[in-house]
């Protein structure tokens, strides 16, 4: 230990390893800072008098409302396949468990776009119900109320708990339940005394990490909850951005910073004492194959209303950016719905009356750009805050738990302590473009670490040292030994790194200069505008970037690249 | 007491029991021995109500267990890692049993800690179970079945997972504590020594069938096939042909030998057999029968005996004598016709 030390206490090597410091000093605590001193600012001036307490409590309340209602209903959707994965083996299980992975990575605006598709006023449902019955209005209308809100969230966060409750219970051996049962436990006694106890930290932690991200939600709210629904984090957007009103918007990030960073943590507490001497197990080991018809009408119930809430709104969405609705656009003067690729086309037109100064294509090209210059921040960033990690010094232990930080912080917030911090020529939006991708490095740069880190504890000490004593210079080593074993980790972080920037949408909202918008802004702005063809290019925009983020996955899955395994 | 008939049962759609039958009576330990994978585990399971066979009955009592379901069977099940609760502290685990039985807390209490002192374990009543060794484990696992009473005791190779010393140790205590309670029992190994040591029955079991169902000595003594006998250790095994029933003769690749124990059900003249030569069977003084020449391979001094590994033709063979030989000496050596077993060849 202490030799790992003297090898590495060489000047350069602690300059570079305080990077990953300097970097969360300057753009994560700095703008955490400024949010709070503006909400002093705000409740020692007359600005918290002259205005009624209802802007502040309003959405608090309705924050908490909604959060808890999305995670009582993601229990009860998650539920029965978590039990389904952990406990049996069947046809069709790796297709549930990718199907499970989407709505890691599917950035929230196509989320939002895939179930307007769906349910919208202008989606398959009511264009199929309209066209049938002949009705002038869509009669479904869900779009802009509580149910769509839910439903998004619970699209998200059924995964989270399917994936921490069903691997924790997959780990669990069946042999004490069948041990309890000898004992004279009916099944009843053993899910009480048994399962329930030992499933608990899972279940908490699960919970605890649903109620964080349905309560930190922004772009669904926004896109599929409207102008009626306003939580702390649609609040502070508006109070910012449009009421320019900044005292309060601090005010509001700082009521919500200190929510999130208690239920953080809670939650970090839980994942440490989660450990209940359960021995790792291989789960395919316990799992049974499905046999009678209960079981098989489980399984297929279970299974139906998956595919269904995961695959129909992203599925919807692409068929619907094919589909042209919009009757007085055809030129040749036909009438009736038909299959185009008018919505596309008209991505790389600028049109006078078009929302952007710019063809919407270059929208993608702000995107890949800013993507491509994350990767390389939070890749360099993230490779050196996991070796600090990795070495076990007192500085390790201090930027684990700090590096997980951003994780648990809305979006929204750091967005707002942004432009409150960096406010100046030559550092602000309007003339430094650097800062959105910096922002999306600091969302990215805990998912990197947590891929690369438990790559990096692998590597035994003496394989660095054998090529050392062997004759390789440290910078030799690094190449020749740590980075071929690193290599598939760190595609699979870069690639990670590029679809959070692809899709991050709550940060970029302030940040990205009116004629330098990126794909989710882009969707967004076509979104909430009129006429069927900004709604068609919303879809064909959303499917580009689904399209994206699922090869992102594909990749991931079929080279079997490390991932996270938990947080 | 318990009967078991024919159970049938498949996995993953290979056969994996094939009609087993058996009785285990009161206050008898019966020992269900065989290799890994002959489904001697999933037998307990059956009985138990864990898992279903695909037919065949389990009876208690000549009823049958078919509509009982596993937590009203009142059978003790001790399984291989032991399944300890691991939220629950050792007490608990124990008193789990009583305590789905709704009995008064001073009597679970007094109860526990009486079968904690059986297995000597009363000083870790408030320990938890991550916190103790392996076969500290093992003896609160055997306390927690044995709390509640069962009417018959069921034990997954409650020692495969310690290492030797220690096993040797508790199969002992097992032994006595097994005596001791006269719960009938049943104990699944694949370890002979274990099997011989404990039970007062073995059944062994191959490829999903019952091969050989007896006492330990009526097994040593005469194993029922060539499987049998290299299971459990006696691996001096020769094909041969009957030669002549009076007196008994067989001719083999080595030559011809003289026999004095019987033969075999059915066996004719001109009937391949397999020769089973015991351990003891080696001699070096003269005799007239069963003359042959051997090549001396390698000789281990073993505390009070010496085991000696010979070539004779082609084949190698090892005995129990009495003095060391050198080894690469050519000595004449003789086979004791009492000391040979005639088995069955079932090819």
């Amino acid at each position: 230990m202490k030799q790992g030390l003297k090898y590495i206490r060489t000047v350069p090597a602690i300059l570079l390893w305080s990077l990953p410091f300097v970097f969360l000093l300057i753009f994560y605590f700095q703008p955490l800072l400024a949010n709070f001193r503006m909400a002093w600012q705000a409740t020692t001036s007359e600005v918290l008098a002259s205005i009624p307490l209802k802007v502040i409590t309003q959405p608090l309340f309705f924050t908490i409302w909604q959060a808890i209602l999305s995670t009582v209903l993601t229990i009860v959707v998650g539920f029965p396949p978590a039990y389904l994965l952990a406990k049996y083996r069947f046809v069709g299980k790796s297709f549930i468990r990718l199907l499970t992975t989407i709505p890691f990575i599917m950035p929230t605006v196509v989320v939002a776009a895939g179930f307007n598709a769906l349910l919208g006023p202008r989606g398959w449902f009511n264009l199929l119900l309209q066209t049938i019955f002949s009705l002038d209005k869509p009669p479904i209308q869900i779009i802009n109320t509580l149910g769509a809100i839910l439903l998004a969230h619970v699209f998200y966060n059924s995964t989270v708990f399917i994936r921490v409750v069903g691997g924790a219970w997959s780990q669990l051996d069946p042999k004490i339940g069948f041990a309890a049962r000898t004992l004279g436990a009916s099944p009843v006694r053993v899910w009480q005394k048994i399962t329930f106890p030992l499933l608990k930290p899972a279940l908490l932690s699960a919970i605890l990490l649903i109620f964080l991200f349905n309560f930190t939600s922004f772009a669904v709210i926004l896109l599929l909850g409207g102008p009626k629904f306003s939580t702390l984090e649609v609040e502070i957007y508006i109070q910012a951005l449009h009421m320019l009103n900044l005292p309060i918007a601090g005010l509001l990030s700082a009521i919500q910073l200190l929510f999130t960073l208690v239920l953080t943590i809670l939650y970090t507490r839980l994942i440490k004492t989660k450990s209940v001497a359960l021995t790792p197990r291989d789960p395919e080991e316990v799992a049974k194959p499905i046999t009678g018809w209960k079981q098989r009408s489980f399984l297929m119930g279970t299974m139906s209303y998956l595919i269904i809430l995961f695959a129909a709104p992203l599925f919807s969405l692409v068929l619907r950016s094919f589909l042209l609705t919009d009757f007085s656009r055809n030129l040749d003067g036909s009438t009736g719905n038909r299959f185009s690729l008018v919505y596309y086309q008209e991505l790389f037109l600028n049109r006078r009356e078009s929302l952007f100064y710019v063809p919407p294509i270059d929208a993608i090209l702000n995107s890949l750009y800013f993507g491509l210059i994350t990767v390389g921040i939070a890749l360099f960033l993230g490779f050196l805050a996991a070796s600090v990690i990795s070495s076990r010094s007192r500085w390790g232990k201090l930027l684990d738990p700090i590096l997980m930080l951003p994780l648990g912080t809305s979006a929204v917030t750091l967005g707002l302590g942004f432009i409150l911090v960096f406010n100046r020529p030559p550092l602000d939006v309007r003339s430094f473009p650097l800062l959105v991708p910096i922002a999306h490095s600091l969302v990215a740069m805990p998912f990197v670490v947590r891929i690369l880190q438990p790559v990096m504890a692998t590597i035994p000490r003496e394989l660095k040292y054998s090529a050392m004593v062997l004759g390789a210079s440290p910078w030799r080593t690094f190449w020749q030994v740590e980075f071929p074993i690193l290599f598939r980790a760190i595609i699979s972080a870069a690639l990670f790194a590029f679809t959070i920037s692809l899709g991050e949408f709550g940060a970029t909202t302030f940040l990205a200069r009116p004629e330098q918008p990126t794909i989710p802004i882009a969707i967004y702005r076509y979104l909430s505008q009129p006429g069927g063809l900004n709604y068609g290019q919303a879809m064909a925009m959303s499917t580009i970037l689904m399209i994206i983020c699922a090869l992102s996955i594909i990749l991931i899955e079929r080279l079997k690249l490390p991932k996270i395994k938990e947080f | 007491m318990l009967s078991v008939k024919n159970l049938h049962k498949e996995y993953e759609n290979q056969p994996l029991l094939r009609g087993v039958s058996f009785d285990v009576q009161q206050g008898e330990t019966i020992c269900l021995l065989g290799r890994s994978g002959s489904g001697k585990s999933t037998i307990l399971r059956i009985i138990a109500g864990i898992e279903a066979p695909e037919s065949g009955d389990v009876f208690w009592n000549n009823q049958n267990l078919k509509d009982v379901p596993v937590h009203k069977r009142k059978f003790g099940f001790m399984f291989q890692d032991y399944a300890l609760f691991p939220h629950k502290n050792v007490f608990e685990n124990v008193a789990f049993g009583l305590k789905m039985q709704n009995l008064p807390v001073d009597f679970v209490e007094e109860k526990v800690n009486s079968v904690l002192a059986k297995v000597k374990m009363q000083e870790f009543r408030h320990r938890q179970v991550a916190d103790l060794s392996g076969g500290e484990q093992q003896r609160v696992a055997l306390a927690r079945a044995l709390a509640p009473e069962p009417r018959l005791l069921m034990l997954d190779e409650p020692l495969g997972a310690l290492d030797r010393n220690l096993r040797e140790k508790l199969m002992d205590e097992l032994r006595l504590l097994l005596h001791e309670s006269n719960i009938p029992a049943i104990y699944v190994t694949h370890d002979q020594e274990e099997a011989f040591t404990i039970g007062d029955r073995l059944v062994l079991l191959n490829e999903g069938q019952i091969i050989q169902n007896a006492s330990p000595e009526d097994i040593y003594q005469t194993p029922k096939n060539a499987w049998v006998a290299q299971f459990i250790g006696l691996s001096n095994l020769l094909e041969g042909v009957i030669q002549s029933t009076q007196p008994l003769m067989v001719s083999t690749r080595i030559g011809d030998f003289t026999i004095n124990t019987g033969l075999p059900q059915n066996a004719k003249l001109e009937d391949p057999v397999i020769l089973l030569l015991r351990p003891d069977a080696l001699s070096m003084t003269d005799s007239n029968l069963n003359q042959f020449q051997a090549q001396v391979l390698d000789d281990v001094f073993l505390g009070n005996q010496w085991r000696v590994k010979i070539r004779m033709s082609d084949l190698e063979f090892s005995f129990l004598v009495d003095q060391p030989i050198r080894i690469g000496s050519m000595i004449k050596i003789s086979i004791d016709p009492n000391q040979i077993n005639l088995l069955q060849d079932e090819k």
